[in-house]
């Protein structure tokens, strides 16, 4: 009897040890991976704390600032809050509603240098779907590849 | 079209609330009263409330089809361009109608339910109804109160903006939602049981698990089903080339599974040697909940997500619903856990029962590591008024141990045997399988696999598969000599004659493949991206696509934008993929549609990015795969194992429910 309590115990303490790495893997893994989400302004606040870090970064899209070059797929822009500026380099083509003043949120880590290295970037929209504004259809690319194959 | 539609619905959604009401105060009194006509009244009320959510979803389904707009429903989802296909599933396309589809599936279980246990003695079952109605209550508030899908729009608009475009794009959206809300729906189940056995003292014999048990392997199967659905969704529409991002709605789908996937190994601890009573109670319990705790996060807006219909009051209902049934339930199972003390003692450290209570102990910690990641950033806005993510690599880092563990153990429980194990039993049973393991690292290293943690995946499932492949084959070369049967009938004889054993053989098997393809697809996975002019090529991995066209056309409800390409073997062509955009009015940025082409061993996946509006290019990414298509497969065998599992569930039930009278001290219980 005093043979499988014990073999309990140790089946109960085992466990115990296990929960309690688990625990501070998980602790230590949270810390590590959380990635904060933060404005231009907010980013450049933080200083060197913030470089070289995984961020999400969010603000509009500063109008004129957008390059794009469809060859090496390289995608320059600058991201500004109102009070703050950053440039951002990204690889990719942009997605199709992407264009000046939009709002958007990329992923990435600020260099040190002062480029955002973008590695993901999505544009915000809002999550409910309206009709659009008459005369904003984003539908007019679509539209003139369709003119286009009919002329 | 005057509404008639609107009225139904209203109408039957008013009278099934009456009616649950009703049951819910008819069933427990009756069972203290030892009034059975008022049980009886009871189970009549779960008919009754199908009846009427038929009749409410029917209402719906007839309202979305003749594009009734004075049905606030329709006003929001429906739009006469969409097609008749996508606009009846449209029913679970938004918050109002996927509740009430929700509450409908709830309601057919619930006759299930009550109807396949009605010979049943004792109270278990009634109190199991009562707790079903008391879930759909729940549900019936919502659907009267702030999700009520059949309100009155004035003036009738003329069109709607028909559903969200993402939704209306292929043709999974017609088969992962009703197979999420089996599975979620199908979880409520269980928990009434539990919260029945409590109640009526019959959580003491383990009979209840057995009935549990078979209702837990259907609604994971849907489950399974379900979150592969789903990957192959977000694979096949969200046009990046992944099916799994650790997003809070798949997360919030992978919980409950978890859960499940725990309860199904501990409850044949249970039934074996009658341990971890409480335990398994819990399980139920924190199944269900997290099933609600899902619908809460991807219902209620609290997370932005194709999932996350609206904002609104809805989410206060949710947070109540979760605080009312942890603490009854827990209350309940607290209450009675003296009686429900563990009278079997687990004899040896290396058994099968010690093997299910490590998978239990790593599930449960997986479980723990996604709550906690998927309700960190929540609580840290909340708390601290940051907004952070937890990302991939949190979740990735934290599960892969897990799963690794999992794997190996799969392959260790269905060797070893109950109670204890000899040295030489352990060395016979659990030697022969490493050479798979050596097997499939070898395989690994051939293709070309060279992270260290891809080829550890890859030995455990070679192990692992062994293992159970060798449990079955073993079976049936026992089986062939002692009744002299073929090598064809005696496996297939065996595993119809102990179907639940094999059919969870058969489920491991099919998670195999799952994980095969994901090992290999995140650390082999090769893209390029590049823009492309018509006649120009991209190649990746040895394939190349040549683009012929860029091309437009106008639908009844989108405007598509497609690119011709053309697979080529040398300078032969060899397939034709066509990744296309969909724009649809309602939505500011088109829904990609990528083109995918898929071998035994890989697919190679083609998105359309962007393009010139003059057609002169088109930017193309290119994605090669390896064994995705195994994933799809794998869920495949993980859903036919669930079938072979309770497939005479219905008949060898009904035997038990003959054979096994209700334990004598249940009439003195409920005095």
């Amino acid at each position: 009897m005093t043979a499988t309590r014990g073999k309990r115990w140790s089946i109960v303490a085992g466990a115990a040890v296990i929960l309690a790495v688990f625990g501070y893997l998980l602790y230590g893994g949270l810390a590590k991976n959380v990635v904060y989400f933060l404005t231009p302004h907010e980013l450049l606040a933080k200083g060197a704390r913030a470089v070289d870090v995984p961020v999400r970064l969010g603000g509009q899209i500063k109008p004129g600032s957008v390059t794009w070059n469809d060859s090496t797929l390289d995608l320059r822009f600058t991201i500004t809050d109102g009070m703050s500026d950053i440039a951002v380099h990204s690889h990719g083509a942009p997605p199709q509603m992407f264009r000046d003043g939009i709002g958007v949120v990329v992923e990435g880590r600020y260099r040190p240098d002062g480029v955002f290295n973008s590695t993901n970037l999505m544009v915000k929209h809002s999550n409910e779907y309206r009709p659009p504004k008459p005369g904003a259809s984003p539908n007019e690319a679509a539209r003139t590849l369709i003119k286009e194959s009919r002329s | 079209m005057s509404g008639l539609a609107g009225l139904v619905g209203r109408g039957a959604l008013l009278v099934s609330l009456a009616f649950v009401v009703t049951g819910i105060i008819a069933m427990p009194a009756g069972i203290r009263r030892g009034r059975r006509d008022w049980v009886a009244l009871g189970y009549g009320a779960v008919f009754a409330n199908f009846l009427l959510m038929t009749a409410a979803a029917l209402a719906m389904i007839t309202a979305l089809v003749t594009h009734d707009f004075s049905v606030s429903y329709v006003a929001q989802v429906g739009s006469r361009e969409t097609p008749l296909f996508y606009t009846i599933i449209s029913l679970w396309g938004a918050l109002e109608g996927s509740i009430l589809f929700w509450a409908w599936v709830l309601s057919l279980y619930a006759i299930f339910v009550v109807w396949l246990n009605r010979d049943r003695p004792g109270n278990l079952v009634p109190y199991a109804a009562t707790a079903l109605l008391g879930i759909a209550l729940f549900f019936a508030i919502l659907l009267v109160g702030p999700a009520n899908p059949f309100k009155v729009v004035w003036p009738v608009p003329p069109n709607g903006p028909g559903p969200n475009p993402l939704l209306q794009n292929h043709i999974l959206m017609a088969v992962h939602p009703p197979l999420l809300y089996l599975g979620y729906v199908g979880m409520s189940v269980p928990f009434a049981f539990a919260v029945g056995a409590v109640l009526s003292g019959e959580a003491e014999s383990d009979d209840w698990i057995r009935l549990t048990r078979i209702w837990t392997v259907a609604s994971w199967g849907f489950l399974s089903a379900a979150i592969i659905a789903g990957m192959w969704w977000s694979y096949d529409v969200l046009g990046w080339g992944g099916y799994w991002a650790w997003d809070p709605v798949e997360n919030a789908s992978f919980l409950p599974w978890l859960t499940a996937t725990a309860f199904l190994h501990s409850a044949m601890v249970q039934e074996r040697r009658s341990m971890l009573r409480v335990w398994n109670l819990n399980l139920v319990v924190g199944t269900f909940v997290l099933t609600i705790l899902g619908t809460f996060l991807t219902r209620s807006g609290i997370i932005s997500s194709v999932h996350a219909f609206t904002t609104g009051t809805i989410g206060y209902y949710f947070l109540t619903f979760i605080a009312i049934v942890l603490v009854a339930a827990f209350t309940l199972v607290a209450g009675s856990s003296d009686r429900l003390r563990t009278t079997g003692r687990l004899d040896s450290a290396v058994s099968r029962e010690t093997v299910f209570l490590l998978n239990n102990l790593f599930l449960t910690a997986f479980m723990l590591t996604v709550l906690v990641g998927t309700l960190f950033p929540l609580v840290a806005e909340a708390v601290r008024g940051v907004k952070v993510s937890v990302g991939g690599p949190f979740f990735n880092r934290m599960s892969l141990p897990l799963i690794a563990a999992l794997l190996f153990l799969m392959g260790v429980g269905p060797a070893l045997p109950w109670k204890s194990a000899t040295r030489a039993e352990l060395r016979a049973k659990l030697l022969p399988p490493a050479a798979g393991a050596v097997l499939l690292a070898v395989v690994a290293l051939v293709i070309g696999l060279r992270d260290v943690f891809g080829v550890l995946i890859f030995a455990l499932v070679g192990y692992a598969a062994t293992a159970n492949v060798r449990e079955i084959w073993l079976g049936a070369r026992a089986r062939r000599v002692a009744h002299n049967e073929s090598w064809l009938a005696a496996p297939l004889r065996l595993i119809a004659g102990n179907r639940r054993r094999y059919g969870g053989y058969i489920a491991h098997l099919g998670v195999f493949f799952v994980a095969l393809g994901i090992a290999a697809s995140a650390t082999m996975r090769t893209e390029r991206e590049a823009t492309l002019r018509p006649g120009e090529t991209l190649t990746l991995s040895g394939h190349t696509v040549r683009l012929d066209r860029l091309w437009a056309r106008e639908e009844r409800q989108r405007s598509v934008v497609g690119a011709t390409l053309t697979l080529l073997d040398g300078n032969r062509p060899r397939g034709s993929l066509e990744p296309r955009m969909n724009f649809y009015p309602t939505s500011q940025e088109p829904v990609p549609t990528p083109d995918v082409q898929s071998g035994p061993f890989g697919d190679l996946y083609l998105n359309l990015m962007a393009f010139r509006p003059d057609g002169s290019t088109a930017t193309i990414r290119a994605i090669h795969e390896p064994l995705v298509p195994w994933i799809w497969f794998g869920g495949g065998v993980v859903v036919l194992g669930a079938l072979v599992g309770i497939w005479p569930a219905a008949r060898r039930r009904r035997a038990v429910v003959v054979a096994v009278p209700a334990a004598p001290r249940l009439e003195g219980h409920a005095a």
